[in-house]
């Protein structure tokens, strides 16, 4: 064939290419015909072999085999529970630290999730951190599982039989039996106690308060010949003086008082004026945080200073004047503002000195306080140990003189100083049982250690104050093999019954026969009582039982006496009262955080994690110093030194806290658990109660002397927040103003708002705002009024529980990645723009609560690649966490940071064995919130899983959903209500009057993000206007 | 013709195109040196270490391996990216450009430009893979076609532009340095035989030089170039609206798409100077890569720099006379005395205040001085990324979160396996692919030689001639 060529570089090319590029793929060079079949040609032989080796291969790859959940549906399905719906329980939470009717969500069996019972008269539907995270206490795996005898396991059977018999041996030889408990508020069971008094004549109940307001009982018993502590009305208080006290946080009975205090601070339904609430304190509380005028105090000059408040009353009272002590600080306004509101005050101070509290007492009947804003008709009945009983327990049980003593609620060892002896004491003890959850840090030396129920497995009932009842039941059957303590105490005092039947006979017989309905069926009740069981549900209806057990709370009427004030007991004691010693040195001052208090729920993992309201600090005590003091001494944060009061000694690092008084450490009492489980043990911290001294009988928490000396060592603090100033922000964060200015102008403080509504519109580049248009049926929105918000934070744990937020550990707090949907800022503020070192020594604080704030032009929705968190028709920001590859770009892009990363695999399967990687502890989530793989972003939802809930339930009776129907987890925590969740396009809505409050604002509102969260601009009443900046 | 070029000599000693061949191609002919065993063993162990454990232990146990946090959740990672895209955009920078402005004087310098690019922006292209928490989910951020879901990436997001310009500028890069290279892969497979003369056969495509073959050749070349110009500059704009569209005061800067692209293009002619400083002297092509070469290159770093130097001054006006109190707190705070001052003020003497000393023929001339001030400005940029990373997310709006970054250790060993990456891809691209581009050098010596046959040459010519 011919063969055409255009150049010779052509003809060139087709030959050299013909000799360098082989013809075919494969060379064949060389091979036969048959050699060439075999290899390029598969045969039967090569396709069995192919067969059996992906067959094989198939096998061995599939036998990897997944384990297998079996989720087992009910055969026959119980009538009051629907699988997939809650099912809500009243009942009633009591421990050493808090007393609050509640209603537990029980979903599948499971009790979930604890809220404030809106029946209650007390908690008025709030509750705090400590019991929001209660419900983990069910769960907590390092609690006892059946008793114990020595150490070893043994059987309820034997137990009662050795324990029976050996009470009888000791109280026929005359030796006390002691029952040493926190204070009991449950009126049947301290009826049983009185009948295990009838069958053993020698034992004796003493009550051990980890925190004593013993003073408190005697200043009264010596004032009015009462010891009891009357009841108080901070709502009825127009002006507030705190001493020493932190009652919004751990005082007596804080979530009723946030309740009644935010009442007076509220602005939102018309009121014209709020309550002046001053505090001088020698730590920087929750409480004094939200004072309008807060001074700090040396502990010494506490008595100083009432003395002073004291002479300035009376002198316009015409009581006596009592030996004045130099007192440099000034008292005028106070006494001014008092004596301005006679009747309507209410001066409270929390020092365990019977001295003060007497002085306190008088100041209060001076100023007409008594039937107004304290009230002895009903009781407070909280609190009720006595210090000297304590000791005379204690001393018995040295001496001899007792022969067996009974914890129960109670772990000496760990909350009294000098613990070591004190466990001694008990090993020697012929006979001692620990009613106790776990083997704590007594019951480790009790001779028995008899596990007691969860109060969610528990029949109770409490009357925190007197006439006022609530009753709880259980809300999951027991776990382990636990018993109820008062079925212990029932068996050895030989009464056979159940003490769920003991309690209701109790009920019936002595609480809701007072009622005159009830009494109309008494009659009934009696013959029922002997006959027959099964007329009892007729009873149940009849007597009120029922209904009494569905809401959780009863109320009888009281007519109890006022009891007289002694105004001359003051006088004739004076030289006592007054008598004043001049402290040496530096002082320290013991104080319970917000988060755990005594320390009872240490080994509870969510609490370990809430940050402090004032320090920030998560899993540790610390030594708090004044920035001034640390200057002086050189101390730097961090640092650990070693603090000496007597014979105990412990070494903690320094955390400087600015508002402290400048010669007195504080140190939170309530950690160093050494038996509380292995979360407690992860957390850092010493035992303050070792250095709790005692001052005339009374155990002394605060001006203890202590010597200090520096270890070189230093420990790594876990905070949230670093960064406590504004940095001249504060018109854009958290705006504030001065009541005098806000009534004269209601935009007062909040004028930028003013400006940016009006100019907003052209000063952006962003596309155009919120449109109606673009929500067809509800918009979401959440106000939040800094006026009522203490900062608490039992908005954080009600989230935390309620949205499975994962628990990460000190080393990943400190390394600031917290997983927290919603954090409370705490700012500092002062005159001067100065940094965290150089704040004045006094600041203002400002607490605000953060969470996603659900802007409708949300800077987050634009950034995501993957679209994984769009915008919903209903206003919200939501989050698709299947689509999220973790890019983070949101999290940079959220002007409020509320965004959270998985930075580690937190659920099950990780390395961080806190609550999600613990097959019981698991049971304590909620089933209608997805848990989070390691990688994916999270924020908060506004609950969205409670909105649609809300919204199947109105679309299931077929109306339209309510205002206030849907309340969202950290609105239903809130103690002082300080959150209002609702349709911002529902008319008359509660929550669009408070958008379209003077005082609402969105957080950096300038950027445009048009949030659908407002913040109410916070008015403190002050008189002078006072320019924050910082 | 002219012989005499404003840029001075670029090719020394008279080469004849045998010489060029020969000298170009003498690093792979030859037995490897010993400091290319050592330094590919220092570069092979970096990479093992970085890439072959601190990555696979990110992806097992999470971005908690770095030190990233709530407050700043970019750190190390989205540094070095941005980083390495930068150097990555020297060689296309350095080819394309001076290709359209006709600098001949690249054609010595843009293969391993080219080379640098693939490796570099390689390098780059590992962080955001490994950067995101659910690796295994990557799939989503493609608009792929099977998508039961009815799930679509979202438009919005730079994020997704920056996948896009990537592979875009990867693709695109590889291919207009491998296409460049197709007469040399052609010139090495003369040259050798058995083996590597099959693989490089393969390699050049059956290159022949035919004269149609150079006709579509540089046709390729020129439409892939224009195609890839608009890339270069397109692709960093694209990384720095990472930023910019993002709303964080020292952010959300209108300046940042070119203010990137020029600091890419210093980085990476920096870059280049660099590498070809170590070059040139390993492989003594001191005829090659000359000191013009080098005068040609610092001229437009200095230029460079000054644009990098407003870039920053008109930063910190705006700052101020935006009235943006966050912006201002950003610069004034941050930058200039706060926390964050010592990497600004490094970050200014590298990139603005150091390279003006190119101003001066003595310290162009001094390649000691050249190769320790393109040093200096490639750690200038890194810090520069650092300041626009780290500082802006670490003080943001609202102080109570604000928190500092640290990096971790396995931040900096990723960053080291990286490198490693570079280095070994370096070495085995001088190791196994002519390194620069010898048809190219052979125009320009049609330019600046006499193409006059050596004396040994002569000899060789005259032999074959009298043998035929």
């Amino acid at each position: 064939m011919k063969k055409y060529w255009r150049s010779l570089e052509e003809l060139e090319s087709v030959q050299k290419n013909e000799a360098v590029v082989p013809s075919i793929e494969f060379p064949t060079d060389g091979l036969s015909k048959d050699e060439i079949k075999n290899k390029y040609v598969s045969n039967r032989r090569d396709f069995l072999k192919l067969l059996g080796f992906s067959t094989a291969y198939a096998v061995a790859a599939t036998s990897c085999q997944q384990p297998v959940r079996k989720a087992i549906p009910f055969l026959q399905r119980p009538a009051d529970i629907t699988p997939g719906v809650a099912n809500h329980y009243a009942t009633t939470l009591s421990t050493v630290d808090d007393y609050a009717s509640v209603v537990v969500k029980v979903r599948d069996g499971r009790p979930i999730k604890i809220e404030g019972n809106k029946l209650s008269k007390i908690t008025q539907g709030g509750t705090n951190a400590r019991i929001q995270a209660a419900v983990l206490g069910l769960y907590d795996t390092a609690r006892l599982q059946h008793p114990l005898k020595n150490g070893q396991k043994t059987s309820w059977d034997k137990v009662d039989a050795e324990i029976t018999k050996k009470l009888g041996e000791i109280a026929a030889t005359g030796q006390k039996i002691y029952i040493v408990a926190g204070t009991v508020i449950s009126p049947s069971t301290k009826k049983l106690f009185e009948d295990f008094k009838a069958k053993y004549p020698t034992a004796e109940v003493v009550y051990l308060d980890p925190v004593s307001y013993s003073a408190m009982l005697e200043a009264n018993e010596a004032t009015f010949g009462k010891a009891a502590i009357p009841s108080y009305h901070f709502d009825q208080a127009k002006v507030i003086a705190g001493f020493n006290t932190d009652f919004l946080g751990t005082w007596l009975s804080p979530v009723q008082f946030a309740a009644d205090y935010a009442k007076t601070r509220d602005l939102t339904k018309g009121q014209k004026e709020i309550s002046r609430h001053y505090q001088y304190e020698t730590l920087m509380s929750l409480t004094g945080s939200n004072a309008d005028y807060r001074q700090f105090i040396k502990p010494a000059q506490e008595k100083k200073l009432l003395i002073k408040l004291h002479n300035a009353i009376a002198a316009q009272t015409g009581g006596q004047n009592l030996k004045e002590l130099p007192c440099e600080i000034d008292v005028k306004k106070l006494a001014a503002d008092l004596l301005a509101h006679k009747g309507a005050s209410l001066v409270v101070s929390g020092t365990n000195d019977p001295n003060i509290q007497m002085i306190v007492n008088n100041i209060n009947h001076m100023l007409g306080n008594y039937g107004k804003t304290l009230d002895f008709s009903r009781l407070t009945l909280l609190k009720q140990g006595r210090d000297a009983q304590l000791h005379q327990a204690f001393a018995d049980m040295k001496d001899g003189k007792a022969g067996a003593v009974i914890f129960y609620n109670a772990n000496p060892v760990y909350t009294c100083p000098k613990g070591d002896k004190k466990a001694a004491l008990i090993k020697k003890m012929p006979l001692s049982i620990a009613l106790t959850d776990k083997v704590d840090e007594t019951a480790k030396y009790t001779q028995y250690a008899l596990p007691n129920h969860n109060f969610l497995e528990s029949w109770s009932d409490a009357e925190p104050y007197t006439g006022i009842y609530s009753l709880g039941q259980p809300t999951i059957n027991k776990l382990w093999d636990t018993r109820q303590a008062q079925e212990s105490f029932m068996k050895w005092a030989g009464i056979s019954d159940s003490y769920y039947k003991y309690l209701k006979n109790y009920w019936i017989k002595n609480i809701l026969s007072e009622k005159a309905v009830a009494a109309k069926d008494d009659e009934q009740s009696k013959q029922q009582d002997s006959t027959a069981t099964e007329s009892d549900s007729i009873l149940d209806f009849t007597s009120g039982w029922n209904k009494a057990l569905q809401d959780g709370v009863y109320e009888v009427d009281v007519t109890n006496e006022a009891p007289e004030f002694k105004a001359g007991y003051l006088k004739d004691h004076e030289a006592e009262i007054t008598a004043f010693k001049k402290p040496e040195g530096i002082q320290l001052a013991l104080y319970e955080t917000v988060a755990l208090a005594s320390g009872t729920m240490a080994n509870n993992p969510w609490l370990q994690e809430m940050p402090d309201p004032i320090t920030k600090a998560t899993w540790d005590n610390y030594i708090t110093v004044s920035p001034k003091l640390a200057k002086e001494k050189g101390w730097h944060q961090e640092e650990v030194l070693k603090v000496k009061a007597g014979d105990a000694e412990v070494d903690l690092p320094v955390l400087i806290q600015p508002g402290q008084d400048p010669s007195t450490i504080g140190i939170a009492l309530g950690y160093g658990r050494t038996a509380a489980g292995p979360v407690a043990d992860q957390v850092g911290g010493a035992n303050a109660a070792a250095l709790i001294t005692s001052h005339n009988g009374h155990r002394q928490f605060t001006g203890i002397p202590v010597e200090i000396s520096k270890t070189g060592k230093t420990y790594p603090l876990a905070q949230t927040q670093t960064h406590d100033t504004m940095e001249g922000r504060a018109e854009d964060i958290a705006r504030e103003t001065t009541l005098a200015a806000w009534q004269k102008d209601k935009h007062a403080g909040n004028e930028k708002h003013v400006f940016f509504k009006d100019k907003l519109e052209d000063v952006n580049l962003y596309k155009n705002g919120y449109n109606p248009d673009d929500y067809p049926g509800h918009h979401w929105g959440l106000a939040i009024d800094y006026n009522k918000c203490t900062g608490c934070s039992a908005c954080i744990i009600a989230c935390q529980v309620e949205n499975n937020i994962a628990i990460v550990g000190k080393e990943q707090v400190r390394r600031r990645r917290n997983m927290h949907w919603l954090r409370i800022d705490r700012y500092y503020s002062s005159k001067e723009d100065k940094l965290y070192s150089e704040v004045e020594e006094n600041p203002e604080v400002f607490h605000q609560p953060v969470m996603c704030q659900h802007c409708d032009n949300a800077p987050c929705e634009n950034v995501c690649p993957v679209a994984a968190t769009p915008h919903t028709k209903e206003g919200l920001n939501s989050m698709a966490y299947n689509r999220c590859i973790g890019t983070r770009y949101c999290m940079n892009n959220c002007p409020y940071k509320v965004r959270r990363f998985n930075w580690f695999n937190f659920v099950e399967g990780g390395d961080y064995n806190y609550l999600f990687n613990d097959e019981v502890k698991r049971m304590v989530l909620n089933p209608d919130v997805v848990v989070r793989q390691r990688g994916v972003v999270e924020k908060c939802t506004m609950c969205i899983q409670r909105i649609q809930a809300g919204k199947l339930k109105a679309k299931d009776e077929g109306r339209e959903l309510r205002d206030g129907e849907i309340e969202v987890a950290c609105q239903q925590a809130c103690p002082s209500n300080a959150i209002v969740f609702g349709d911002t396009q529902m008319q008359d809505s509660r929550i669009v009057k408070l958008f379209s409050d003077e005082r609402s604002y969105g957080l950096l509102e300038e950027l445009k993000t048009l949030p659908s969260v407002v913040y109410m601009t916070k008015i403190r009443n002050k008189d002078e206007e006072h320019k924050t900046e910082a | 013709m002219y012989n005499k070029n404003v840029r001075g000599e670029l090719i020394l000693g008279n080469k004849s195109y045998g010489d060029i061949t020969r000298d170009i191609l003498r690093s792979q002919e030859e037995k490897a040196p010993m400091w290319w065993w050592i330094a590919f063993a220092v570069f092979f162990v970096l990479m093992s270490i970085g890439l072959g454990y601190f990555v696979p232990l990110t992806i097992s146990k999470g971005i908690g391996m770095w030190g990233n946090n709530n407050q700043v959740p970019w750190g190390w990672a989205i540094i070095n990216f941005v980083w390495w895209i930068g150097i990555g955009h020297a060689g296309t920078a350095f080819s394309i450009f001076l290709l359209v402005f006709r600098q001949k004087w690249r054609t010595s310098i843009n293969r391993a430009a080219e080379a640098m690019t693939v490796f570099a922006v390689l390098a780059a292209g590992l962080f955001p893979a490994i950067h995101v928490g659910r690796p295994w989910d990557e799939i989503f951020i493609f608009p792929y076609g099977p998508n039961s879901r009815g799930l679509w990436v979202n438009f919005n997001s730079p994020l997704l532009w920056d996948v896009f310009a990537i592979l875009t500028y990867l693709t695109t890069s590889a291919i207009f340095w491998y296409i460049g290279m197709l007469p040399d892969f052609a010139t090495v497979r003369d040259r050798s035989k058995g083996m590597k003369r099959k693989i490089f056969n393969a390699l050049s495509f059956g290159w022949v030089g035919s004269m149609d073959k150079w006709r579509k050749f540089e046709d390729t070349l020129v439409i892939l170039g224009g195609l890839a110009m608009p890339l270069v500059i397109a692709v960093h704009s694209i990384v720095s609206t990472d930023f910019s569209a993002g709303i964080l005061p020292g952010w959300h800067e209108t300046i940042f798409p070119p203010f990137f692209v020029v600091g890419a293009i210093f980085s990476g002619f920096s870059m280049v100077v660099t590498l070809m400083v170590i070059i040139r002297k390993a492989f003594k092509l001191q005829d090659y890569v000359t000191d013009d070469h080098f005068d040609a290159i610092a001229r437009i770093i200095t230029f460079v720099s000054l644009i990098m130097g407003s870039a920053y001054l008109i930063e910190l006006f705006i700052a101020w006379y935006s009235g943006n109190q966050y912006e201002a707190y950003v610069f004034d705070e941050n930058y200039l005395q706060g926390h964050y001052a010592l990497p600004y003020w490094l970050m200014l003497t590298f990139n603005a205040f150091i390279p003006q000393l190119f101003w001066f023929k003595k310290v162009r001339r001094n390649l000691k001085l050249v190769f320790l001030i393109t040093i200096g400005v490639n750690i200038g940029m890194w810090l520069e990324r650092y300041n626009i990373v780290v500082p802006p997310a670490a003080e943001d709006f609202l102080p109570a979160n604000w928190f500092h970054y640290a990096s971790t250790i396995v931040d900096k060993w990723v960053y080291l396996g990286t490198i490693g990456l570079f280095g070994v891809g370096v070495l085995l691209f001088i190791r196994f692919i002519p390194m620069m581009a010898m048809n190219e050098l052979k125009q320009q010596a049609k330019r600046q030689t006499s193409l006059e046959p050596t004396e040994a040459e002569y000899i060789t010519y005259k032999k074959i001639i009298d043998n035929e």
